[in-house]
């Protein structure tokens, strides 16, 4: 007879939490933690010193060196000189209301056309890894359009959308909803089986199934899927903005272009830099809270 | 001699399975709605709210027909499919080294990697003004552009593919006496092929799309349609049609352009299955 | 005696009481499944019979890839039988005329890698059964898988997230998540096949202690005969693919068995009994360049 019956054990948490990290550790605290770690090692140095050779390397071939090639570009100074100026020389700096306006309006661009994308192609894609039925009839149509750069559709687009906010708006909706509409459906492809027939054993009904299983196991992939997405739209946008656009970082590109205002084209060109990231970094800070459990796994699991 | 009958029933499998069916069907539909509602004025006397405006897939068909036969258009789907391949093999050429010392050395990672995520996100086409000033011709601005697009794809599959190797590799490798080199050569570079073809294969795509539209937004390189002098590659081919406002070879060009954006993705597979047969199916 | 243990005697009683005989007594009638497509095809089980008794521990052993995991499936309702029949108590769960059984919980699988769904806690998994076949209420659920999880000694770890703790007790919960439903049989896929033979002892002193309480007829899939002789009322040999049953033992070891056992002569008798024709088997399944899956 055993000497001790495991149902007199104090139970598994008590001795988990005696032994080391547990699950008691809230989220912010881990993130605290990793944080910290962070700042311990040598790559917030070797970031600086990256940074510093490009910005180095920028500032000496335009302005020290002169070199030929160069010679027409803005120098870093100049860039940030324009940029950080309070009466700019060609009218655009944090401090002009019209930089913030820009800003705006493509951000409001993608935001529509994002979250058209997204309601949309999530359920779309959920509904093609779901069941083989609908993949079979609607996969095809879905890929034959794929292979057309969305900048192809700029044209048919300003023929079938009258103004000039839709079609921009269509493009970039366009090229996101592949995105997200593709993970979607890699995402619920890739869950593992064994996962949907315990839940049949233990008697769930298919719409439970889908709601239950499919649909959190599939998240990680959609979340990728829509950082992938937004990636897209600013690509479209940016694409639909240069063409045929009012207002608008795309817009402001072209423009200080054709209009000779070159520390402007940099000026956009590091703001959508910054834009995109922060839209992309949203998406993954929103995905990690939505999957805590995911978050808990990684960092109690792995090394790195 | 038995891989081909596999391939040739897989074949017969596939067609006459209800699979090959029901996507044939759907597409059907799919021609039928836009037919219709194409010419939905004429038929229903009042016009579908989009569709109405684009023109019918039967007229676009006869005007591929059309464009087939006239050695202008195949002028510029050259150029194109020119410029897509070297800006997709500068960036490999580039992209790949450059991913594996990042993925190899840490401290090369570390310096790299920040500057490489901060330019990441700046959408290709943002460059092409910056990149016409800089490059002395407008050839090598689009390539410029064009490289960058496929580029940072590249290095991103390339870094993590090398990272996902497992080190007991290296460790049976070290055992036994390989040298460095013969680790890069005979480990590292075989595991990260599978993850180069997946980037490859992106890659390849978003390097039409930016052909496309750097070719639409630079103008080409030299004025004319297809009917002209020698045109500018299929972006301006398209943009050329609308600014004519012929609109059947708006939707011929985009048509084209998929089937060459279609084929180049699937040489790419094609080839780099070829080149990984230890990963097809056993 | 505290709270929790006087709970958990309560639900024990109620589930005697309600099961006076035994449930659970499958009987394999002539199952015959092929895999593949016109003549090119893989026979995987051939023209099996046997009986799992009611309320027993029946243990199948067998070479990997021999198709003992098909014949567990067939059982659960993941694959159909090309032929032969599987009957329930008095029910048929598949044959001719309706060649794939339902999955359903009176029937629960668990699972080779383990199937806790890693985006729920632990007392949500345990709960999940119950709440989608609206058999109780959340409290009720609740209740219950509390009290069941402390039995097993799992008190705790409710509130965390399967991938917040080791496989050996992802296991347990994944078998209490599976008893909460009241299944007539228990389906286990070689479940301890992961885990180290330290933890493996531990599970399946834990096993026992669960089959103890409950007296839920079990299926057990290993090829691991130490296992089976050691956990089995019921031992069936099987012989490599396509599998047959080659050999049945009744282990008349007695119940409750505790891990001294291993060593008594009478184990012993059995493993010799056995060991020769698994090994004639596992050589059969060498040669044949089985695969692992």
């Amino acid at each position: 007879m055993s000497e001790t019956k495991l149902s007199d054990l104090a139970g598994i948490g008590a001795r988990q939490a005696e032994r080391g990290p547990t699950a008691d550790i809230t989220s912010w605290a881990l993130t605290m933690h990793r944080w910290s770690q962070w700042l311990q090692s040598p790559r917030p140095y070797l970031m600086l010193i990256g940074f510093a050779g490009f910005l180095g390397f920028w500032y000496l071939a335009v302005e020290v060196w002169k070199l030929p090639r160069f010679a027409e570009m803005p120098g870093p100074t100049q860039v940030f000189g324009e940029w950080f100026s309070k009466d700019p020389t060609y009218g655009l700096s944090i401090f002009t209301p019209e930089y913030y306006l820009h800003i705006w309006v493509s951000t409001r661009r993608i935001a529509i056309a994002f979250f058209l994308a997204t309601a949309i192609g999530v359920p779309l894609g959920l509904f093609l890894g779901w069941s083989l039925r609908f993949k079979q009839y609607v996969f095809p149509v879905f890929e034959l359009l794929r292979p057309v750069p969305p900048l192809a559709w700029v044209p048919l687009a300003i023929v079938m959308f009258h103004g000039s906010e839709t079609p921009v708006i269509f493009l970039t909706f366009l090229a996101s909803f592949y995105a997200t509409a593709l993970n979607t459906m890699l995402g619920v492809e890739s869950i593992d089986v064994s996962y949907v027939r315990a839940a049949s054993c233990l008697g769930a009904k298919r719409w439970q199934v889908f709601r239950h299983v499919i649909v959190p196991g599939a998240l990680p992939f959609i979340f990728t899927g829509l950082q992938i997405s937004v990636g897209v739209a600013w690509f479209s946008l940016v694409a639909g903005e240069m063409v045929s656009g009012q207002y608008g970082l795309g817009y402001v590109i072209n423009t200080s272009y054709t209009m000779v205002r070159y520390p402007t084209i940099v000026i956009g060109m590091a703001t959508l830099g910054i834009v995109g990231y922060v839209t992309s970094a949203a998406i993954r800070l929103l995905g990690n809270y939505m999957m805590q459990w995911r978050m808990r796994e990684l960092s109690l699991g792995a090394a790195r | 001699m038995n891989r081909i009958s596999k391939g040739i029933d897989r074949a017969v499998l596939f067609i006459t399975g209800e699979n090959f069916w029901r996507g044939i069907v759907s597409i059907i539909v799919f021609l039928i709605f836009w037919e219709t509602g194409s010419r939905s004025q004429a038929l229903f006397g009042f016009a579908f709210p989009w569709v109405s405006q684009v023109p019918p897939p039967s007229a676009v068909a006869l005007e591929m027909f059309r464009l087939i036969q006239q050695p202008s258009f195949w002028v510029s789907a050259y150029l194109s499919t020119a410029r897509v391949f070297e800006g997709f093999f500068a960036a490999m050429l580039i992209g790949i080294p450059l991913g594996l010392a990042m993925a190899v050395s840490r401290t090369f990672y570390g310096i790299s990697f920040p500057v490489f995520e901060v330019l990441r996100p700046i959408p290709p086409l943002a460059w092409v003004p910056a990149s016409i000033i800089f490059w002395p011709t407008q050839e090598m601005s689009i390539a410029f552009v064009t490289f960058l697009g496929a580029f940072f794809t590249i290095v991103i599959n390339v870094i993590g593919g090398a990272q996902s190797i497992d080190v007991r590799y290296f460790q049976a490798a070290r055992s036994m006496g390989s040298s460095t080199w013969d680790i890069f050569r005979r480990i590292i570079l075989p595991a990260v092929l599978p993850s180069i073809v997946v980037g490859a294969t992106v890659g390849v795509g978003i390097t039409w799309a930016v052909v496309v539209a750097a070719e639409m937004i630079s103008g080409g390189g030299s004025a004319g349609s297809v009917g002209g002098a020698a045109g500018g590659g299929l972006g301006f081919f398209i943009w050329n049609s609308y600014v004519g406002g012929s609109y059947t070879q708006i939707v011929a060009g985009m048509i084209s352009i998929g089937i060459a954006g279609y084929v180049s993705s699937a040489i790419l597979r094609k080839v780099g299955a070829w080149m990984t047969p230890w990963l097809a199916e056993g | 005696m505290n709270v929790q243990s006087i709970d958990s005697a309560r639900f024990s009683a109620t589930r005697g009481a309600a099961s006076a005989a035994p449930k659970g007594r499958v009987r394999i009638i002539d199952a015959v499944k092929m895999y593949g497509v016109q003549g090119g095809g893989v026979l995987a089980v051939d023209h099996c019979t046997f009986d799992v008794p009611p309320g027993e521990i029946t243990v199948v052993v067998g070479p990997s890839g021999c198709g003992k995991t098909t014949l567990l499936n067939a059982i659960a309702g993941f694959h159909s039988l090309s032929s032969g029949s599987i009957y329930l108590d008095d029910e048929m769960l598949c044959g001719p005329g309706k060649l794939k059984a339902e999955p359903g919980p009176d029937r629960i699988v668990v699972f080779q890698n383990g199937a806790l769904f890693p985006w729920k806690t632990n007392i949500e998994n345990v709960t999940f059964g119950p709440i989608m076949q609206g058999a109780m209420s959340r409290a009720e659920a609740y209740d219950k898988a509390r009290a069941m999880m402390a039995d097993a000694g799992l008190r705790g770890i409710e509130t965390n997230y399967p991938g917040e703790i080791s496989s050996g007790v992802r296991r347990r919960v994944e078998i209490v998540r599976a008893l909460m439903n009241d299944p007539k049989i228990l389906l286990l896929d070689e479940p301890y096949r992961a885990l180290d033979s330290l933890t493996k002892s531990v599970m399946h002193e834990a096993l026992l202690e669960i089959f103890y309480k409950n007296r839920v007829t079990i299926f057990f899939i290993t090829h691991d005969l130490e296992e089976a002789i050691f956990l089995g009322h019921r031992v069936v040999i099987m012989t490599t693919r396509p599998c047959k049953p080659k050999k049945i033992l009744d282990i008349d070891i007695p119940h409750p068995r505790d891990y001294g056992v291993l060593t008594t002569k009478r184990f012993r008798e059995f493993m010799e009994e056995t060991a020769a024709a698994v090994h004639e088997e596992a050589i059969k399944a060498f040669d044949a360049g089985e695969r692992e899956r």
